[in-house]
């Protein structure tokens, strides 16, 4: 005989015509319990707490029950309420407590506070439809079912260094009608699911999403002086919800399922192989400086939630008016609780922090050398396998790239590549520091024991220009933006090979190509972690705009059209991805150590120049070669084929002396740039043998790629 | 919200009528779930079902659930255009069979039995 029943399903209490009973701390937010609703809210400094309760969309609350003093425990209010029709349901609290801006205090019982920890939220159902601003409450949280059927799936796992990320926008990638996808699906979670064939094709394992976490979109709109044209926050780097998906990526968003449809959009990409990973932004919230709107955190507990000034005012580390208070246990643990749901909730496989280095200040803005919360995000069991990728600075004008508190497992994002691979690519003379980021970075990373897939590599990400633009413009060009050109960043490191902008000149544009395929293929054969932007493979252009955070139109919506009129590119950038994945070599797990550790007469990576085993690193060279012995792969556990890479990035062309391989090897094209499509590249497998064995003309500006087997 | 049931040979015909929400999802699950027994044959006409939330998706899938635990089949015809895509990006089509209408439900049942 088992127990039928618990016995704490039954009520307590009453308020008007609600039944209530005290409820547990633990979890925070919002829960589903036999019979009700567990509410759960902490504020430290409030003196009365109050759950404010809606029907779905309706102005006025149904009901506003004050927490009865004795379901307060410790500085937890918690409540279960009974019968309530939660598919239906809009929660929100007003706390009340002091008031005073030097002391940090801003309680204020006229809000209406969303719930820190609330798992989807109402209030922008519907992507881009005007809010109305006399609703009382803004940003409404809502409870979800959290019994999505997963079956098997779970995080994928791929190794690290196997990893190639595709960094894209959910509503940029599948906006545009140019998508040919079902309109209902065009901007949403359901429309990358539809394009999934095509990010298979393309190769890439893992796709990087920027923010997802519930936005405001309309946050700070204003209308473009010169266009007439609403600009609005449109990447979403300011978060209203860190536990709730964007409401407005989901085709379902208006329907309240946009938990379920991210799920199964995680679902399918695991099935089909592909890793998901968060852009997730820690560093501040939405509710902006002293002018901001109050929305959750100033009003449940802004001491406990934001990093002030002895006189109260915002520290602004993050650029964005305010900045978490990470180091503070109660914010370390929402991070924590957040990051963990996300992964165990959602399969997410890895998350990306922006500004990360302001997660390494303490209360005050100072760097702690140990941090606690990154080292309890770094030592969590449930993380563990978790892809943890830094941007490694912030604002304030933290820059950690090779020295963030890594633990032995966070990542970086390699601010040092994009330059370094930007100024060579377009005839600097960088050879020494480019055979650094060759080699995954040895020089940032080795010394502390860090592998090469900490450095996330990458040349083009959402900030800045695309790869098309980074090839033909040499400044920006934001007036759309409607600051005058002040906004985004100055140095680009790009070139517009003659023409600022769009031209019909045929050799600028031969060039332009070339020049992007010199890219993706420096890139593709660096070790550590490749990262691709979203529509580089096609092209794309943002005409010049290398901050486009404010544009919900075609300077940010991905045009598909361009897969047909670039599908050299697109056919360059597959084909370099499969070279990547076919070859162990390029993917190691340990540094080079620059000589013969298993025998077979080659060093792990030789270098060459013009001359074989003669790299010119003088500092006006600018031509280099390397050479991968197959024998060295992943420390010799692996066989593969040899790799030689030669990059000629001066204006003219050059004879390169190959080295010499094994007796009865023979040199193999897989790429030339400088050999017009197709015959730039083959599938990997079937490289045309070399006629001449001993060297090869390589053009102007142009990358070799040869497989010696 | 109407539930008729019926049966057809060995399969059992379910008709819904109306707005499956959290609403009405006690009354269907009440209904529909008992039907679930081994070996059984479930046909859901949802031909008159304009819309579903996640309460009433959540029926469905539990009464998949419990069907195929018992080794019974289950299919669900006529549902919207409407309702279809959002089963299907919400990723609860994956579990059902379906059909277009009662006829092809049927057949679908049928062959199974061969």
């Amino acid at each position: 005989m088992t127990i039928t029943e618990r016995i704490d399903i039954h009520p307590t209490h009453n308020y008007e015509n609600y039944k209530l009973r005290r409820g547990k701390p633990f979890p925070f937010g919002a829960t589903l319990v036999p019979g009700g609703v567990n509410f759960s809210i902490f504020s430290s400094h409030a003196t009365s707490c109050t759950l404010v309760l809606f029907k779905k969309h309706a102005e006025q609350p149904m009901v506003e029950i004050p927490f009865p003093e004795e379901f307060r425990i410790g500085n937890v209010y918690c409540m279960v309420v009974f019968d309530l029709d939660y598919e239906n349901l809009e929660y929100g609290y007003r706390m009340d407590g002091p008031n005073d801006f030097a002391a940090g205090q801003w309680f204020d019982k006229t809000k209406i506070l969303s719930d820190p920890y609330g798992k989807i939220m109402g209030g922008r159902d519907v992507w881009g439809v005007l809010p109305d601003w006399n609703d009382i409450y803004q940003h409404r949280s809502r409870i979800v079912f959290d019994d999505f059927d997963w079956e098997d799936d779970r995080p994928l796992e791929i190794e690290p260094e196997d990893q190639i990320i595709y960094e894209m926008h959910v509503r940029s990638f599948t906006r545009d009608a140019s998508s040919g996808i079902k309109e209902k699906h065009q901007g949403t979670f359901a429309g990358i699911r539809d394009k999934i064939p095509y990010l298979k094709e393309l190769g890439v394992n893992a796709i990087e999403l920027m923010p997802i976490f519930e936005f405001d979109e309309f946050e700070n709109s204003r209308i473009n002086p010169e266009t007439g044209e609403m600009l609005l926050n449109y990447w979403g780097y300011s978060t209203v919800d860190f536990f709730a998906p964007k409401a407005g990526y989901a085709a379902t968003g208006k329907l309240g399922m946009q938990a379920d449809e991210l799920k199964a959009l995680v679902k399918e990409l695991h099935k089909n192989g592909i890793e998901i990973i968060l852009d997730v932004v820690f560093n501040h919230t939405a509710e902006g400086n002293e002018q901001g709107p109050t929305i959750s955190f100033r009003g449940i507990d802004n001491k406990t939630y934001y990093m002030l000034t002895p006189e109260g005012y915002y520290f602004n580390f993050s650029g964005c008016g305010n900045t978490l208070n990470c180091n503070n246990p109660i914010v370390r643990n929402l991070v924590l609780d957040c990051l963990r749901y996300w992964a165990e909730e959602y399969h997410i496989d890895g998350f990306r922090f922006d500004l990360a280095s302001i997660l390494g200040r303490d209360p005050w803005g100072f760097p702690l050398a140990n941090p606690p919360l990154l080292e309890s995000l770094a030592f969590d069991p449930i993380l563990a396998k978790c892809k943890l990728i830094a941007e490694a600075w912030d604002a304030g004008g933290l820059y950690q790239v090779g020295s963030f508190p890594a633990y032995g497992r966070w990542a970086e994002w390699n601010g040092k590549y994009r330059d370094t691979l930007r100024k060579f690519i377009k005839g600097d003379a960088t050879v020494g520091e480019m055979a650094q980021r060759l080699q995954g970075s040895p020089d940032l990373y080795a010394w502390e024991g860090r592998a090469p897939a900490t450095s996330i590599n990458f040349i083009t990400a959402h900030d800045g220009f695309t790869l098309m633009d980074l090839v033909s413009y040499n400044g920006k060009h934001n007036q759309a933006n409607g600051e005058n050109n002040n906004d985004g960043d100055n140095s680009n490191e790009s070139w517009n090979c003659g023409w600022e902008g769009v031209t019909d000149d045929p050799a600028i544009n031969a060039l332009r190509r070339r020049q992007i395929k010199n890219a993706v293929a420096m890139l593709m054969v660096s070790q550590g972690v490749p990262m691709i932007l979203m529509g580089d493979e096609l092209g794309r252009t943002k005409h010049g705009n290398n901050n486009t955070y404010c544009h919900d139109n075609q300077l940010n919506w991905l045009d598909w059209q361009l897969l047909e009129t670039n599908v050299d590119l697109f056919r360059f950038f597959k084909h370099c991805i499969a070279f990547r994945k076919a070859h162990p070599v390029l993917r190691n797990r340990q540094h080079f150590q620059n000589q013969d550790y298993v025998g077979s007469g080659y060093a792990d990576i030789t270098w060459h120049g013009t001359k074989a085993w003669n790299a010119d690193w003088s500092p006006d060279s600018r031509s280099l070669a390397f050479m991968l012995c197959g024998k060295h792969a992943r420390q010799g556990t692996f066989t593969d084929n040899y790799i030689y890479v030669a990059m000629n990035v001066h204006w003219q062309a050059n004879w390169f002396e190959l080295p010499g391989l094994p007796t009865g090897m023979n040199w193999h094209v897989f790429a030339n740039t400088g050999v017009p499509s197709p015959a730039d590249i083959w599938q990997p497998g079937t490289e045309p043998q070399l006629e001449n064995q001993t060297g090869m003309l390589l053009g102007d500006r142009s990358v070799a790629i040869l497989v010696g087997k | 919200m109407e539930i008729n049931l019926r049966k057809l040979q060995e399969i059992q015909v379910v008709e819904l009528i109306g707005d499956v929400d959290a609403s009405t999802a006690p009354e269907v699950q009440q209904e529909i779930l008992p039907l679930a027994q081994p070996n059984s044959k479930l046909l859901l006409d949802m031909s008159q079902v304009p819309y579903m939330s996640s309460a009433g998706l959540r029926v469905l899938l539990s009464l998949y659930r419990q069907a195929t635990a018992q080794d019974g089949k289950l299919v669900l015809v006529g549902l919207s255009e409407d309702l279809q895509d959002t089963m299907s990006v919400t990723g609860f089509l994956d579990f059902f069979a379906t059909g277009d209408t009662l006829e092809a439900g049927l057949a679908q049942l049928k062959e199974t039995v061969a």
